[in-house]
């Protein structure tokens, strides 16, 4: 059966993780490849790495990071931010990404989900939203535009939701997936670092919107919080960062959390390997 | 890896389109002499050859037609070597896919179709495509019975996949194992020494790794035997 997933998500400035993990005995805990080695020593399912660099000349580093990375740890790896161009992702991809969120340079220009699905196939092509509720009327887009102005009530924002588009979140997910996305990765700028909750109605929204997986960000403030988005949310997978790096929980134990109420998850391995 | 054996040579054969890095490194960390190349030459060289691959199948057919080893990777595989194939490595072994126009490698019978999306029955849930995550894989033989690339592998160990296609092989006694996702799904193939993975081991984790040390260790033996 397929398991739902659990995905830590490590913040990357010019190389190294902030935010990060800060409880447990680890030689740098600021070394991407050391904290993917713990995750995934923890029973993560997969990780994603969000490249919060300011300074383009800085992407460069980013790319060292992914390779080290994929050559020590073998669980799939989801990079993101600052992706603009077909030849940025193929240089994530090469050096050992095995996919590649889009976010800003998507609403920009939405042939580049299209674009790229033809060229590295849907599988790798994660297309990430920042929404969040908003009162108020709808702005209409220019014609021409396919519809995505805003009915449900909630809009696709960019800058870590300091701007807000014209666009409708669930429609938009739903079209980012026609242009060729294998996978929506959905954060709710209302809950995300509140530590309350993932936004449920907005999970199911785009659940229910689209036929490939989906992916809960923003809220995660305990366990339940995880059982809620996975079940009554319907989301595929649920992603978290400060739940685990500030060592409230382990992965691990989030599996048997989930597992004893009755949700299929991938025990961690212990033992030998090669 | 503990064997006096010299490392045994392996290719992950580079047609444009996969996750090489990943299995270059899965399969050094396993003891293999890894080369990544697009030539036939090394591929006939080699002692073992991984075909590994994701995207489409048009694609991956094109560049191994442009690279001029669609012949060698048949004639690798004719003359018994063990080659492993990873999921659209799987699937290009077929000879036809809906996916694609372009003829598949025609190395096992049976074709590659579209997952349904409706699912197997009426007002079943939709299916979710790609098959994206950690499933569940159930071997078609008892451990000791399996080609040595998979044993030791825990009947219901999960593997993570990743593909919107399935393979139907018409010979179910080629099937190695399966796992389920809106029906039972073909998940491993083996034919002589042809190997074949829908999930992906290099991103698999540990049991993962132990495919690939698997993999090594018996091309290491079979060249062995080859030589003596």
């Amino acid at each position: 059966m397929l398991a739902h997933r659990i995905i830590p998500c490590l913040d990357i400035d010019r190389g190294r993780v902030v935010k990060g993990v800060s409880f447990v005995d680890l030689r740098d805990a600021g070394d991407p490849a050391e904290l993917a080695r713990f995750y995934n020593d923890a029973g993560a399912d997969e990780l994603v790495f969000l490249d919060i660099t300011a300074s383009s000349d800085q992407r460069a580093t980013m790319i060292d990071v992914v390779r080290r990375v994929s050559s020590e740890v073998f669980i799939p790896l989801t990079v993101g931010g600052g992706l603009r161009s077909i030849g940025d992702i193929r240089r994530m991809l090469e050096a050992g990404a095995d996919k590649v969120s889009l976010n800003t340079a998507a609403i920009n220009r939405p042939e580049l989900i299209r674009e790229a699905a033809a060229e590295f196939g849907s599988q790798c092509i994660v297309l990430a939203i920042d929404a969040k509720r908003v009162d108020g009327p709808a702005e209409i887009l220019p014609d021409g535009e396919p519809d995505l102005a805003a009915e449900s009530p909630w809009r696709v924002f960019t800058h870590g939701g300091r701007n807000v588009t014209a666009l409708d979140a669930v429609k938009w997910a739903r079209y980012g997936a026609e242009l060729g996305a294998g996978e929506i990765l959905i954060t709710s700028m209302d809950t995300d670092g509140q530590k309350k909750g993932y936004d449920l109605e907005l999970l199911r929204a785009i659940s229910d919107a689209v036929t490939i997986p989906v992916i809960a960000s923003g809220g995660a403030g305990n366990l339940g919080h995880m059982y809620d988005a996975l079940n009554e949310g319907r989301s595929d997978a649920v992603l978290a960062a400060s739940i685990f790096h500030f060592g409230e929980y382990t992965v691990s134990e989030a599996k048997r959390y989930l597992a004893d109420r009755g949700l299929p998850v991938r025990p961690p391995v212990t033992g030998g390997t090669a | 890896m503990s064997q006096q054996a010299p490392k045994p040579r392996i290719v992950v054969i580079n047609h444009q389109a996969a996750n090489i890095h990943s299995v270059g490194k899965a399969l050094e960390r396993c003891g293999a002499d890894v080369e990544i190349t697009d030539s036939a030459g090394a591929l006939l060289a080699a002692d073992g050859a991984v075909l590994p691959g994701v995207g489409a199948s048009d694609a991956a057919m094109r560049a191994l037609g442009e690279l001029a080893l669609i012949e060698p990777i048949r004639e690798f595989v004719r003359s018994g070597r063990p080659m492993l194939s990873v999921c659209l490595g799987m699937q290009i072994l077929f000879p036809e896919s809906d996916e694609g126009d372009l003829p598949g490698l025609g190395l096992v019978d049976g074709r590659v179709a579209r997952f349904d999306v409706d699912g197997p029955k009426g007002g079943a849930p939709r299916l979710k495509v790609p098959h994206m995550g950690w499933n569940t894989v159930r071997f078609t033989a008892p451990d000791a019975e399996r080609h040595p690339v998979f044993r030791g592998i825990p009947d219901g160990s999960y593997f993570y996949f990743v593909h919107s296609y399935l393979c139907l092989p018409s010979n179910p006694g080629d099937i190695a194992a399966t796992t389920d996702y809106g029906g039972t799904v073909c998940a491993a193939v083996v034919k002589g020494e042809l190997i074949a993975t829908q999930f992906h081991p290099e991103k698999s984790a540990e049991l993962g790794l132990r495919i690939y040390a698997n993999f090594v260790r018996h091309v290491a033996e079979t060249a062995a035997t080859r030589v003596a």
